[in-house]
């Protein structure tokens, strides 16, 4: 039951883009077709669940056992980093066609703050594994969710007469600002 | 002459945040009052130009293939004395930045500047330009700030001057989308 409600909450009542504010790049750059989101999305859940197995693993076993946990930011940085490339090679020989879907978005994900984020983000709640790991699948769910509904919303968004100064980013920003007000609705749920 | 330009075009000409729309999560997550967003933007000041130094310092030793990962271990390097100095001295602050300075680490335009401008130019102008940089950003932090905490709590830098209420939505996550929306659009039409 409570890994239910670590999923739930990560998705609708501390979802990350609308609530936290982690991950808006890609939030704003790739939220033009629902198909590019769910592919970034599908790219998010992949590596944020496995970047959050790889950095816990190192800071339970590795940097608290040696006390030097004030390496976390350089240790974790590096680590993603260098997983999103392994990832990137294992899938270009292992599944080319998931590497097709998902190839392009995986050097942007690097520089993803939602992925760090969650990383640092269930150290500081103590979480264990198996409730880390849940805490970054909802995470990635709440992503994609937020990506697809502001992807849907800005391809209509681009038929309209739109003045210029508010053309691009101000309008999805606008359109975010009022998806968080509808967000907010969730708050209370667990 | 030419380094006052550099100094000066993070302020209105190429601000990162209004005008190249670049390190989002910071500006939306911690402005929620003008102080807040002071310290988060002068952090990322120290980092951007800690880092810009360094790596104009060692772009020579750096080879090509490998100077992404350099650069950000040179800027985590910096995040983490920012980090850990911010817990020491300024706790309130550090509390209520919380994980958006470990975050530094990945905010594009640390690593955009990095790339673009320190790796190809001198010390003195790479230190310049991230100082520039660094402040346009505390700058557009500082407004988003002032504006949330005006609308959302009548008050600036904590001195309240209605002792009403404010528009609490402001403070919560959809002013900040609202908010910085409507002055990247005023900065639109200012630039043009």
């Amino acid at each position: 039951m409570e890994y239910v409600i670590i999923i739930i909450s990560a998705i609708f009542v501390n979802n990350i883009v609308l609530a936290q504010f982690l991950g808006i790049c890609p939030f704003l750059g790739v939220s033009n077709k629902i198909k590019t989101s769910l592919g970034m999305g599908g790219a998010v859940l992949f590596v944020m669940t496995l970047a959050t197995i790889v950095t816990w693993l190192i800071m339970n076993y590795i940097l608290m056992k040696f006390n030097i946990v004030f390496m976390q930011t350089i240790a974790y940085i590096l680590v993603i980093a260098s997983l999103v490339q392994m990832v990137e090679i294992i899938l270009k020989k292992i599944s080319p066609s998931l590497y097709q879907a998902l190839g392009v978005f995986l050097p942007l994900i690097t520089t993803n703050c939602a992925i760090l984020g969650v990383a640092i983000m269930v150290i500081q709640k103590n979480y264990n594994l198996l409730e880390s790991v849940m805490f970054s699948i909802g995470t990635a769910l709440g992503f994609t969710l937020a990506l697809v509904i502001l992807a849907g919303i800005r391809e209509q968004l681009e038929k309209l007469p739109i003045p210029s100064g508010m053309k691009g980013a101000p309008a999805a920003l606008v359109v975010a600002g009022i998806l968080a007000l509808a967000f907010m609705g969730f708050a209370g749920l667990v | 002459m030419n380094n006052w330009k550099n100094f000066t075009k993070g302020f209105i000409k190429e601000n990162p945040v209004f005008v190249l729309v670049l390190g989002m999560c910071p500006t939306l997550g911690v402005t929620t009052s003008a102080i807040n967003g002071l310290g988060m933007g002068l952090a990322t000041t120290f980092v951007l130009l800690g880092s810009n130094v360094v790596i104009s310092l060692v772009k020579n030793f750096i080879p090509n293939k490998v100077r992404i990962p350099a650069f950000i271990v040179i800027i985590a390097s910096f995040v983490t004395i920012i980090d850990l100095s911010m817990a020491a001295y300024v706790p309130d602050l550090y509390k209520s930045l919380g994980l958006f300075i470990p975050l530094i680490v990945v905010n594009c335009i640390v690593l955009g500047r990095a790339e673009a401008f320190a790796s190809k130019n001198t010390i003195l102008s790479s230190a310049i330009d991230g100082l520039g940089m660094g402040l346009g950003f505390t700058f557009a932090l500082t407004l988003l700030g002032s504006v949330r905490e005006l609308l959302g709590a009548y008050s600036l830098f904590g001195h309240k001057f209605i002792s009403t209420d404010g528009i609490l939505v402001f403070v919560l996550a959809p002013g900040a989308f609202l908010g910085l929306a409507y002055l990247i659009a005023i900065m639109k039409r200012i630039n043009k």
